[in-house]
């Protein structure tokens, strides 16, 4: 019982997932800052440490592309300024449409089968150790032919993961500092961040608000949020995300015929979020091996997050098909297999256990159930938009709306609607400088929370 | 088994291609049809060989597949064999199906951790050590937790390692671009330490020959040689540490197999806050080897040199690049230090040592030079003047028991064996029983070692 109540935080929002930062970074060692700097669009939310001239100092140098990072990660600073706000407000009801975090709970055949995982730990014939760090044979081949069946995708191309974001930086491992990355503008933001940890990066540039060396293509209602490759450097790699996250939009067969001609035309190595795949209304292309070629020059990942409400369980998966080579002829997928082996020891077999469920036939008709409760969200929230003569995107094949506030700061945007509405969002700007502009507002949240939030939006901006 | 028939779907790892060295070209000829025109990592390519356990679980396949009806002990890769406790895996189930209620459902956590659990792994392990909760960074096990680190820490330090050593330490190393070339004669990456440990140094380092490098990875109780490091030897790591202005990484995974009161806290050492971080494990605690859970403690005292906390950019990395452990996992990790919970664990451990035990006494039965045992899960067997790999073939073959060739740790290992003493008890008495048949004096096996 106890255990419920510790691991429950007692806000009232759609999201009632634990998500505060630490914060005694606010020691007295620390300056917090959490007012944004109008003037240069630069928002600084992460604490300034002040030199300590007394205190013992190792002589370890700090790893400078750490140091090249702007602010904190993109979603702990939107807690961030919740969690602020709640202070200010302690009896306000917020309404979190601001991360992207998924609030039903997941279909009883999913969690019946981790209960029943969990339970078989205790027992002789049901213990079972380390996995294989690649995961569950069972699982890779229900991943294989749930999502890939006739595209030539074997189940020894399915790397099973803790979910995509922890993916994401192995691919940085697996490809090292010396490669050049290409990123929708605007995008998720680990893709670039990633980059930078890696070392792929030059300085942030402030003027222009874009990391040196990294190949920003601008996705915008003007070209249909697909990047115009005439104007595309060639980049190593290529970070594609379809269904977008935050614009929303999803590429059609066309444009991601375009896409993967483009990466052959170059030799480059398109990386492919299909993380909202499942959110597809159109009859656009789920994923990228749908199109010929796609096998030698593309990675996908994808997570089980948004589909079954696993963003705390954690799972994912990444496929890399063995046409895919270095330029040496090195297989991409043996170096990933390594990366998988030492930097890593598998997602959790009680997780995998929910995955199978997921995919059975009763899993899979439950988490359609559940994505389609969220994509009715998702048409309450851009019909509100709409009805108030906002420039509304996204929406349709993806669980976001992109709203346009032409000539505003996202992030005034943001503070704005969270003083007068109480509703958290996501300034575009945190997503690239193609962001600024816009607001994702996330369709992830109970029925009346998304209904009240957009009643509140009306009272806002009518 | 699940883990085997993975890595038999991978070859071994050694490139059949030409090694090109690709260095930073920024212009790039195009494609020639097969191919991408992406560079392989050229620190990949540093590798020698597969991960060690991977290869040792290829071995055993192989052997399977000689003898199919061989009856295989493993007391190589150390993974737990015991059930977990009920009251933990009860814990989990509970919260498995809390997740279909719309009290109990929930999404994200925070990335650091849970915070009960942040703070039941801070009271029970550093109680007396004053370490805060918000020190704890919950994680998906160690071997996450150290690649975390090397991001964290980036390609220009330097690293030093206890050799022998968990060969995560040196892998990552060499994955991030911190090792340099591997040098065949030395069988040492050029730009790592190896701060040999042996039975001439009681399995510490000499720390008055070791040069100075920015981190030093040291694993106490160590695998794996077994050797816990005394308090005085700990407090010659944590000055030789503040006196270099470096980092110590401490692996604690196997604190609780210590049997004597040797520290099982780099934070028992006083300083130590300034100097490192120690990272620690659910799996050979609680046999979370499957489940996955561990954690890092970054104190709040510990500065790069020019002032700023360490703890700051780990914090960046695991909310980047890391998404939190599994909410499943962490309310299994908060019944793991009830209080019941931790007894039944204990008891676990107990069962493992004693299994420890039985193989020491075995080796040592039989005259064989045998270290560890005591303070870890691992028994370390000297063969002088052997090949490890030699020996590991001629075990398997002759008995078919699956150890760890103790090279497979640095060239420091060269010469030993590792057993690891996780296993059904049946299992281990029949082990030594067959072990004291290859040993013994007449025997082939004995003459070849002579």
């Amino acid at each position: 019982m106890s255990l419920m109540n510790n691991l429950s935080t007692s806000m009232i929002s759609s999201s009632s997932s634990t998500f505060l930062a630490p914060t005694s970074f606010n020691s007295s060692r620390t300056q917090s800052v959490s007012v944004p700097l109008k003037s240069i669009n630069i928002v600084k939310c992460v604490a300034t440490p002040q030199e300590q001239q007394n205190a013992y100092k190792t002589k370890v140098s700090r790893n400078a592309n750490i140091a090249k990072l702007q602010a904190g990660y993109l979603f702990p600073e939107v807690a961030r300024r919740r969690a602020a706000h709640l202070l200010k407000y302690p009896n306000a009801q917020v309404i979190s449409l601001g991360i992207g975090d998924t609030t039903e709970p997941i279909p009883d055949v999913i969690t019946s089968a981790m209960a029943k995982r969990s339970h078989a730990l205790s027992t002789l014939e049901g213990y079972s150790g380390y996995g294989a760090e690649q995961g569950e044979k069972a699982l890779r081949a229900a991943l294989a032919s749930t999502f890939y069946r006739n595209l030539g995708i074997e189940d020894d191309d399915i790397f099973v993961s803790d979910g995509a974001k922890c993916d994401i930086s192995r691919l940085q491992v697996v490809f090292g500092s010396n490669v050049t990355m290409a990123v929708q503008d605007p995008s998720y933001p680990a893709y670039v961040d990633s980059s930078v940890i890696m070392g792929q990066t030059g300085q942030f540039q402030k003027d222009v608000e874009k990391y040196g060396n990294i190949e920003y293509m601008r996705c915008t209602p003007e070209n249909g949020f697909f990047p115009d490759l005439s104007k595309v450097a060639r980049t190593d790699i290529i970070f594609f995300c379809s269904p977008n996250n935050p614009t929303g939009a999803a590429a059609t067969r066309e444009q991601l015929t375009r896409l993967v001609k483009f990466a052959k035309d170059n030799g480059s190595i398109i990386v492919y979020d299909s993380a909202y795949a499942m959110y597809m209304s159109d009859d656009n292309p789920r994923s990228i091996f749908e199109i010929p070629g796609a096998k030698e020059v593309a990675i996908e990942t994808a997570s089980f997050s948004k589909y079954a409400g696993f963003t705390g369980v954690r799972l994912g998966w990444t496929v890399i098909p063995k046409q895919l080579l270095f330029s040496d002829g090195f297989p991409v997928a043996k170096d990933f297999n390594r990366i998988v082996c030492t930097c890593f020891n598998g997602a959790s077999n009680i997780a995998q256990a929910g995955g199978l469920a997921c995919l059975s036939p009763e899993g899979l008709e439950a988490m359609q159930e559940v994505i389609g409760f969220y994509k009715e969200n998702t048409k309450i929230i851009v019909e509100t938009f709409n009805s108030l003569g906002f420039k509304v995107y996204g929406g349709k094949n993806a669980p976001y709306v992109w709203v346009h506030f032409p000539g505003r700061n996202s992030w005034d945007v943001f503070s704005e609607i969270l003083e007068k509405t109480h509703i958290v969002t996501t300034p575009g700007s945190g997503f690239g400088p193609g962001g600024e502009g816009f607001i994702r507002v996330s369709a992830f949240g109970h029925r009346e929370n998304v209904l009240e939030a957009c009643r509140r939006f009306k009272q806002l901006y009518n | 088994m699940n883990k085997l028939s993975a890595c038999s779907s991978m070859a071994c790892g050694i490139s059949l291609q030409p090694k090109m060295v690709l260095a930073s070209l920024r212009v790039r000829k195009q494609g020639n049809g097969r191919c991408t025109n992406v560079p392989r990592n050229v620190n990949l390519e540093k590798l020698q060989n597969n991960y060690l356990f991977p290869e040792i679980s290829k071995r055993e396949l192989q052997h399977l597949e000689k003898y199919p009806n061989a009856k295989v002990i493993s007391l190589g890769i150390g993974d737990t064999t015991e059930p977990i406790p009920e009251q933990i895996s009860l814990s989990m189930a509970n919260y498995a199906h809390a997740l279909s209620t719309a009290d109990g459902y929930r999404g994200y956590g925070a990335e650091q951790g849970n915070q009960a659990l942040r703070k039941a792994i801070a009271e029970t392990f550093y109680k007396d050590v004053a370490i805060k909760d918000t020190e704890v960074f919950v994680s998906d096990g160690s071997q996450c937790d150290i690649s975390r680190l090397q991001l964290l820490l980036g390609s220009k330090v330097t690293i030093a390692v206890q050799d022998p050593s968990f060969p995560g330490y040196i892998d990552s190393s060499v994955i991030i671009g911190q090792a340099g070339d591997f040098q065949d004669k030395t069988g040492k990456y050029q730009n790592i330490e190896y701060m040999q440990l042996g039975p001439q140094n009681n399995f510490f380092p000499d720390l008055t020959v070791t040069p100075r490098t920015d981190i030093i990875f040291f694993c106490s109780p160590n695998n794996p040689t077994g050797h816990a490091a005394t308090r005085k030897q700990l407090q010659q790591l944590v000055e030789f540490a503040r006196d270099n202005g470096s980092i110590i990484i401490f692996d604690s995974a196997y604190a609780a197999y210590i049997s004597d009161d040797s520290p099982k806290s780099i934070f028992e050492i006083p300083g130590a806050k300034e100097v490192a971080i120690e990272i620690s494990s659910f799996s050979k605690f609680a046999g979370f080897t499957g489940v996955r859970l561990g954690w890092t403690v970054v104190p709040e005292e510990l500065l790069f040199s020019g002032g700023f906390p360490v703890i700051h950019d780990f914090n960046r990395i695991v909310c980047t690049c890391f998404n939190g452990a599994s909410n499943i996992a962490q309310a299994g990790g908060l019944a793991c230090l009830s209080p019941e919970g931790f007894q039944a664990i204990c008891a676990v451990i107990d069962y493992y040592k004693e299994n420890a035990k039985i193989l020491v006494d075995t080796f040592a039965s039989l005259g064989l030079e045998v270290y560890g045992g005591v303070n870890a899960p691992y028994v370390w067997v000297h063969f002088p003047g052997s090949k490890s790999w030699n020996i590991f073939a001629e075990i398997l073959e002759k008995t078919h028991i699956i150890t760890v060739p103790g090279s497979g740790f640095g060239p420091g290992g060269a010469e030993y064996i590792r057993i690891s003493a996780f296993g059904k008890r049946k299992h281990i008495i029949e082990a030594s029983w067959r072990l004291e048949k290859l040993f013994s004096k007449g025997k082939p096996l004995f003459n070849f070692l002579k």
